[in-house]
């Protein structure tokens, strides 16, 4: 007998259950949404973030931002379309080949994504691993700029999982980050972007985007 | 084995462990007690009753959602391996990795790991597996095994961790922490980037959606699972859960209760190896599904709920006995009252039979336990069946009671054996769970009591 066999029998065996016999539901989780309104959510997630928040009134202005935000660095760009519509991944110095990706996140000072979407009450920033938003520029540069429409924030994680209570089925990863890389191990002495991005910027776009 | 007494004594004879145990557990106490305070958390109670019900339904029905997260894990192109015994895990990786040649592992933090001694299987097999998590890293480097569950290397000072890397990694002396996490940032980069296979372990395993869930602070885990092409994610069986939904309440518990954190900096969910026309991701997905001792605990009815447990920690740090002796003198990588109720039952309770008894049963475990486990009362139950087993104990077990009925001579032995039990012994178990000694008191306990009635 295989080991599947063998843990699976095992298990029927403790339970005093047979093969194919029907489970109980499951109970249901507690989800929590409190209806905040555009402004109270904005407001929220200014607090929450741990990073910087800049709202911008359309797409040019968050392009502007973000120019400034990189002040000169070189950074590289995912192949999200509203990065595209903010004018982001035609500026000097914003890498976007996507033969290059890798190194490009492994050598430059900054990764510019949009997001999933954001969550309020944690100041997370949800992404999910797609073809036009790999994994790595929000993970090896050590600063993460993120470029999100405002019709993407959302109060919290509650409220999400309830929309796509099934978020992974057509995505193979979804990351939430709620702060920067950071580590207490030594002392408990906080050191932010061990690992990850030690600095976040979000640029939250205002009005109506068609292809966010 | 026996209570491992003289080491007991040095840590309680070790001023500055006391202080960094001490203080780190305090601090992770506190910011817990915030974090579920009911101005901040209304819903905590109601939280916890639905985090204990739906991980007790899982466990009940586990055979029902091992198969169902196969299914969903392989509709997505991955693929899941089970293990019987922590051997069977480890050739699974050995094996990999020679198809692969690989000859480089990067890991992050996974306690299930340590329980089946996987570095040291692989490096027996001249297979390099670098811990990436910066407690763990330093723990690699400096040989030794985790001191808490959720925070591995809290006994270590920044001058430890300076000797550490000065002798392990040739560099100059430097006890400043930003450049030593610096330092590891840098060592470990090079190894995210070339290593062959990235192992992780998994907080939760969604049914639904055949979803590993991984939580942490510090983005070593997204790098074991995005950068190298193959991630093998390693997983006890009772980590399952019904739904990616279900996350609602287990992620806000475990954050909370481990560090007062309403969302750790990263949470991943990875259902699988990249898809069509993604840019980056492994290529090859596998999770391990592992048994080593779990269906043992599932079968008795009173005991499963130890299941549950979720390692968030708490229950260490609100331990009087934990925050004294410190983590390395328990006998296996669990340590604390989960320590003291899981070892038994993995191990055979007949190896370290004094664990269930190192306990005051003041019960700070229980009101602290994010899912409701019944620490206090498994320990007794534990105790009760050491006793019938082995008539041994059951003397020892007899002379406890009887000292218990003499006040005067357990006075007389609590004062003797002050300085190795500190402050946990019987009579503390009236005390509340919150009160706390800040170091061995120069008193003890009956004295200060018998004081106090004056
Ligand atoms: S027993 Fe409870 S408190 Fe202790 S680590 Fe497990 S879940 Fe946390």
């Amino acid at each position: 007998m295989d080991s599947r066999e063998a843990i699976l029998e095992r298990v029927r065996a403790g339970l005093g259950r047979k093969l194919g016999q029907k489970p109980l539901p499951p109970p249901e989780p507690l989800l929590r949404i409190d209806t905040l309104g555009a402004s109270g959510r904005l407001e929220l997630f200014r607090r929450k973030l741990m990073g910087t928040l800049t709202v911008a009134a359309d797409a040019a202005v968050a392009g502007r931002a973000v120019a400034d935000l990189l002040n000169g660095r070189e950074a590289v760009a995912s192949g999200h379309p509203f990065l595209e519509r903010c004018g982001i991944r035609s500026m000097a110095r914003v890498f976007t080949d996507p033969a290059e990706l890798r190194n490009a996140c492994a050598t430059a000072g900054v990764g510019i994504t949009s997001a999933y979407c954001l969550l309020a009450e944690t100041g997370t920033i949800v992404l999910r691993a797609t073809p036009e938003e790999p994994r790595l520029p929000s993970l090896l540069p050590p600063v993460h700029i993120a470029v999100v429409p405002e019709e993407r924030l959302l109060t919290n994680l509650d409220e999400m999982l309830s929309m796509t209570p099934r978020p992974v089925d057509d995505a193979s990863a979804m990351v939430l980050i709620s702060g920067p890389s950071r580590t207490g191990d030594i002392e408990q002495f906080l050191v932010r972007g061990v690992h990850g991005p030690g600095e976040i910027h979000v640029v939250i776009v205002q009005g109506k985007h068609r292809d966010s | 084995m026996r209570v491992p007494e003289a080491a007991i004594r040095k840590t309680l004879a070790d001023a500055n462990l006391q202080l960094a145990i001490y203080t780190n557990t305090g601090r992770f106490k506190e910011n817990r007690s915030k974090a579920v305070a009911a101005e901040v958390l209304p819903e905590y109670q109601e939280l916890r009753t639905r985090a204990a019900a739906i991980k007790r339904h899982t466990l009940d029905f586990l055979d029902v959602y091992l198969l169902q997260f196969e299914s969903a894990v392989e509709a997505h192109g991955g693929k899941v391996i089970w293990a019987s015994t922590g051997e069977e895990a480890a050739d699974f990786i050995l094996k990999l990795a020679k198809e692969r040649a690989a000859s480089l592992i990067v890991k992050s933090k996974s306690m299930t790991s340590e329980e089946i001694d996987l570095n040291e299987r692989l490096a027996h097999h001249e297979l390099e597996a670098v811990e990436t998590d910066l407690g763990e890293y330093i723990l690699q480097l400096a040989g030794q095994k985790p001191f808490h569950i959720v925070a591995p290397a809290i006994h270590m000072t920044r001058n430890d961790v300076a000797d550490v890397f000065t002798e392990k990694l040739g560099i100059e002396r430097d006890t400043v922490i930003e450049n030593q996490a610096m330092t590891a940032r840098r060592v470990l980069r090079e190894k995210f980037l070339a290593a062959g296979i990235g192992v992780t372990g998994a907080n939760f395993l969604a049914a639904d959606a055949g979803a590993v869930v991984i939580v942490e602070n510090e983005g070593n885990a997204r790098l074991s699972h995005s950068a190298p092409p193959v991630h093998v994610a390693i997983a006890g069986i009772e980590k399952l859960i019904p739904r990616v939904r279900d996350l609602g309440v287990f992620l806000d518990l475990l954050g909370r209760s481990a560090s007062g954190q309403a969302l750790t900096s990263y949470t991943s969910i990875v259902s699988g190896p990249k898809r069509a026309g993604e840019l980056d991701g492994p290529e090859e997905f596998y999770v391990v599904l592992l048994d080593a001792g779990r269906t043992k605990l599932l079968a008795d009815k009173e005991k499963r709920e130890s299941l549950q447990c979720i390692r968030c920690g708490a229950c260490l740090n609100a331990c009087p006995v934990y925050r004294k002796i410190g983590g390395h003198n328990y006998p296996w990588v669990y340590s604390g009252p989960i320590g003291k109720v899981i070892t038994p039952q993995f191990q055979g309770r007949g190896k370290d039979p004094w664990l269930p008894f190192a306990s005051s049963l003041c019960g700070a475990c229980a009101e602290v336990c994010p899912v409701k486990i019944d620490i206090p009362g498994l320990l007794l139950q534990l105790r009760r069946e050491a006793v019938a087993a082995d008539p041994a104990d059951r003397l020892l077990f007899r002379a406890w009671a009887w000292l218990m009925t003499r006040p005067a001579m357990y006075g007389m032995l609590a004062r003797i054996g002050l300085r190795f039990s500190g402050v946990e012994m019987g009579p503390l178990a009236a005390w509340r769970a919150e009160r706390d000694f800040p170091a061995v008191p120069e008193k003890s306990f009956r004295a200060l009591w018998k004081e106090r009635k004056k």
